[in-house]
């Protein structure tokens, strides 16, 4: 079924079922003491992100979405895991690190910058999405001609991020660390 | 053709950075803060997802294309601060980087 053919709200319930399930599931990838727990969830969170984007006409960013986040940071997520390599009693210091007062602050804040966005999009945001589909032709015709530009600014930001990650995390011994402190 | 109301994708985008921003200024554990700021990253690209959705352009996906490239760039920098940083502190705990003295 794609996406023109489809009835009218088959879409609509498609994008509420999936906002009402990245919502809880990004909740709990927060609050979550186990980081795998933590890391799971999240995964379901960018699951329903795709969920979402679909629904939204934008098939080309939920594939990219299910690639990119759920595929590959995740799986780098997954290593530094298993590099840190968490010990047995890790959930009972993250308990001791967390006691519920320290959630007070941050979610006085959060509710406070929510209610602001709530406000703003009531007041200002305009009508309903165009209900149609933009497919990857558009979308790549469009990134090749008028953000060519921010196309190679990308990739010599990805090759940037490739060699500070080679030269943060090489290995080196007490030796070489000494010459890093001088 | 089916319309989604604006007001609820943006809400949605609203709750997720908010839900981020207080997972990166409530967590201790490192892994979780840059999980956070991911999260963060992504309610930004579902909030250009909808303005492109909302006219029928591609330029919203594009952004998010950005967006993606700027998270991978973040998420494999910061992942190997994480473990520099569990290297020479032994610990994942985010205050403990309050002792690199310069």
């Amino acid at each position: 079924m794609t996406y023109e053919d489809s009835r009218p709200e088959t879409m609509t319930i498609l994008f509420y079922i999936g906002a009402v399930l990245a919502v809880i599931s990004t909740v709990a990838a927060v609050t979550r003491l186990r980081i795998v727990h933590a890391v799971l969830w999240l995964n379901a969170s960018f699951l329903s992100a795709a969920l979402v984007f679909y629904s939204l006409g934008s098939p080309f960013a939920a594939m990219l979405e299910i690639m990119t986040y759920a595929g590959a940071v995740m799986v780098l997520f997954t290593f530094a895991i298993m590099l840190v390599g968490p010990g047995p009693d890790a959930a009972l210091q993250e308990r001791q690190w967390q006691p519920w007062p320290s959630w007070i602050g941050p979610s006085a804040t959060g509710i406070l910058l929510l209610a602001g966005f709530i406000f703003a999009i009531i007041k200002g945001v305009p009508g309903k999405t165009a209900g149609t589909s933009v497919g990857p032709v558009a979308v790549g015709a469009s990134l090749f001609s008028t953000y060519l530009l921010g196309v190679e600014l990308a990739s010599a930001l990805l090759l940037a991020a490739l060699i500070g990650a080679f030269y943060i995390g090489r290995r080196n011994d007490s030796s070489d660390e000494k010459g890093d402190m001088q | 053709m089916t319309n989604i109301p604006m007001d609820a994708a943006l809400v949605c985008a609203s709750l997720l950075f908010v839900t981020g921003l207080a997972g990166v200024l409530a967590r201790r554990n490192i892994i979780v803060v840059l999980l956070s700021i991911e999260i963060m990253l992504n309610a930004a690209g579902l909030a250009f997802i909808a303005a492109g959705s909302r006219w029928a352009r591609p330029d919203g996906q594009i952004m998010f294309l950005f967006i993606l490239a700027a998270a991978a760039a973040e998420g494999a920098v910061g992942l190997a601060l994480v473990l520099r940083q569990n290297h020479s502190a032994k610990t994942i705990d985010i205050d403990a980087a309050g002792s690199m003295k310069g």
